[in-house]
């Protein structure tokens, strides 16, 4: 860009600058400063820390739905939770979910962002085409797909020839609901790769190709290092999502747990145990250890980052 | 951006080898995206009885307008919608000032106990009404607010994630521009609102899209905090109240395509805004 003559045109204002940021500091700064942040953290403190730490409190009291008086119990809920198999076979669902659609989906935007890319014509078209699915609510989506998997009058078995009995077969039905989320979703992660491809300068690919470099030693010594940081985002992103899917899983089952309960994710869960058993005080117990587990992925990505930082990158 | 980039494409080049490959793998993969809508679209012009034939078909055997027309006859899909649109627009309306106004003061003001809010804010991009349902939920309650336009709206409205993209962003903003507005005379706000926002307009408008986006297609918040069906937005009626009658499929696609269409509309005419917002923002140059 044009640093350099900003930089000198920038240069003699400096005197006052200084004085400038002074008068800041110490006038305007504190009230005004508190007053920008002032209605986010309101909001912030009224639906998401104030839950959280009545989430907190509820975990150690055995309330229910209609705000009876709640006993405080300790550490029972958390006891009982850790003994639960259906608390531990709901969270496998959601880490097996996630392990399925993290790579594919991380895979396939890749791929798709670098063909939408490259293509000189239509390439609003193609953008259009890969991310029209995301722009569908969640719930529509999964009607779709549960029309589609539908085991007599579905398109799937019609057009691959198959019979087979998606939804209400035990070892398919968590697959329908990974297909549906890649269709669905891949949109958005093709999104932000297309936008980072742009983003590489130009002058890299010119000064390689001048070098002699093919477009295979390109892709594999420019794009996809350039590619790295955005990986990671789209990695993350796609982690904290996928651990939390409820939404697709319901609606493709009627909001059951699907067939012999394989598709019952960690979310549904705890919604279930409050809105359905009454059971708030034992609901805010496994969300609290969801969360925990949730804010361990994050700090272990942040810690991940830190010290590839500090490894000379 | 640098000359090199803007050399200008001739737009008639010949098609090359690798083009046309390119070309027809892309068509392909397309059209593997776009089936599934094709096959919605389909099936809400058959009648209730052809759309549950077997073996199915692609096209209908008889087009009827049936499906669509028992929708805005027998349903609420119509108070969906606006409910859905009022929600929608009040939560990215309050999304885009109180996140600005934020990501402003974090970035360019100092305040005592700054850093503490800043860290306890980044904290609360771990949590999401998927993990504090059942306790939100109760704090709703109490409020008074189940059932309410409030109830779906103001819970929607502190997204840690568009505060921390604005930040960043206000935080590129060269210090030169306001302090020469400082010297001139002019306050905070008036910095604020003249020189800031105008110049973020780019950043604003991906993070209003993306909010618009997520709160129209939002089902979970407003599953949980609505029960009454004259108020669910488009998501929640389709799924709870059109499937509760046992599913006429035809009319659920012609709802589902309802449900779809404003974003749709929305992405067609911005999408060359949406891909630039979300490059400017550093949502992925991060």
């Amino acid at each position: 860009m044009t640093t350099a003559s900003a930089e000198t045109v920038v240069r003699p204002a400096r005197a006052r600058t200084a004085a400038a940021t002074a008068t800041v500091r110490r006038g305007q700064g504190f009230q005004h400063g508190g007053w920008f942040v002032a209605p986010f953290l309101l909001l912030f403190a009224l639906f998401v820390i104030w839950p959280l730490l009545r989430g907190l409190w509820l975990s150690f009291t055995d309330a229910n739905i209609s705000g009876d008086a709640a006993h405080f119990v300790g550490l029972d809920n958390y006891r009982e939770a850790l003994d639960d198999p259906l608390m531990w076979e709901a969270l496998g669902h959601s880490a097996w979910f996630t392990l399925l659609v993290v790579p594919c989906i991380t895979v396939l935007a890749l791929l798709l962002a670098m063909l939408a890319h490259h293509i000189e014509r239509g390439k609003w078209l193609w953008r259009l085409c890969f991310f029209l699915p995301f722009l569908l609510p969640s719930t529509v989506a999964a009607n779709l797909w549960q029309w589609l998997f539908n085991p007599g009058t579905g398109m799937v078995n019609h057009v691959l020839g198959l019979e087979t009995a998606w939804l209400t077969d035990k070892s398919y039905a968590m697959l329908a609901v990974v297909v549906c989320t890649l269709w669905w979703t891949v949109g958005f992660s093709f999104l932000l790769y297309l936008a980072a491809l742009q983003g590489i300068p130009a002058h890299l690919y010119e000064a390689a190709k001048l070098d002699g470099a093919g477009a295979w030693h390109r892709m594999l010594h420019i794009t996809l290092p350039m590619l790295r940081s955005i990986t990671g985002l789209v990695v993350a992103l796609q982690i904290l999502a996928s651990l939390q899917v409820f939404d697709q899983a319901v609606v493709m089952q009627d909001f059951g747990p699907g067939p012999e309960e394989s598709t019952r994710t960690f979310v549904q869960y705890t919604l279930e145990q409050g809105f359905t058993s009454y059971r708030v005080g034992y609901a805010s117990a496994i969300s609290i250890i969801f969360f925990v587990l949730i804010a361990a992925v994050a700090l272990a990505r942040m810690w991940l980052l830190r010290n590839r930082e500090e490894g000379g990158r | 951006m640098t000359t090199a980039a803007q050399v200008r494409k001739d737009p008639r080049r010949p098609w090359t080898p690798s083009q046309i490959v390119l070309t027809l793998l892309a068509t392909a993969v397309s059209a593997v995206f776009l089936a599934p809508l094709l096959w919605a679209l389909f099936t809400s012009l058959k009648s209730e009885t052809e759309a549950v034939e077997v073996p199915t078909h692609w096209l209908p055997e008889d087009w009827t307008g049936q499906a669509w027309k028992a929708l805005f006859e027998t349903g609420n899909i119509t108070n969906w919608f606006v409910n859905s649109l009022v929600v929608s627009v009040c939560v990215t309306t309050i999304v885009l000032v109180v996140s600005a106004l934020a990501g402003y003061g974090f970035a360019r003001t100092e305040f005592r106990g700054k850093a503490l809010l800043m860290g306890v804010v980044m904290a609360g991009l771990m949590v999401s009404p998927a993990v504090l349902g059942v306790p939100l939920f109760t704090t709703v309650q109490q409020m008074g607010m189940v059932d309410t336009y409030w109830g779906m709206i103001l819970p929607q409205c502190a997204p840690a994630a568009m505060v921390l993209i604005l930040y960043k962003f206000f935080q590129g903003v060269p210090r030169e521009l306001e302090e020469a507005a400082f010297i001139d005379g002019a306050g905070r706000w008036r910095v604020f609102f003249t020189i800031i926002v105008p110049l973020s307009r780019p950043s604003l408008a991906a993070v209003g899209i993306f909010t618009f986006i997520s709160s129209w297609n939002n089902f979970l918040w407003p599953y949980m905090v609505t029960n009454n069906p004259d108020l669910m937005t488009m998501p929640n009626g389709i799924a709870t109240v059109m499937n509760s009658y046992g599913i006429q499929w035809a009319q659920l696609m012609a709802g589902g395509l309802m449900a779809g269409l404003p974003l749709i509309v929305v992405f067609v005419f911005f999408q060359r805004q949406i891909v630039a917002g979300v490059a400017h923002t550093g949502l992925a140059g991060q």
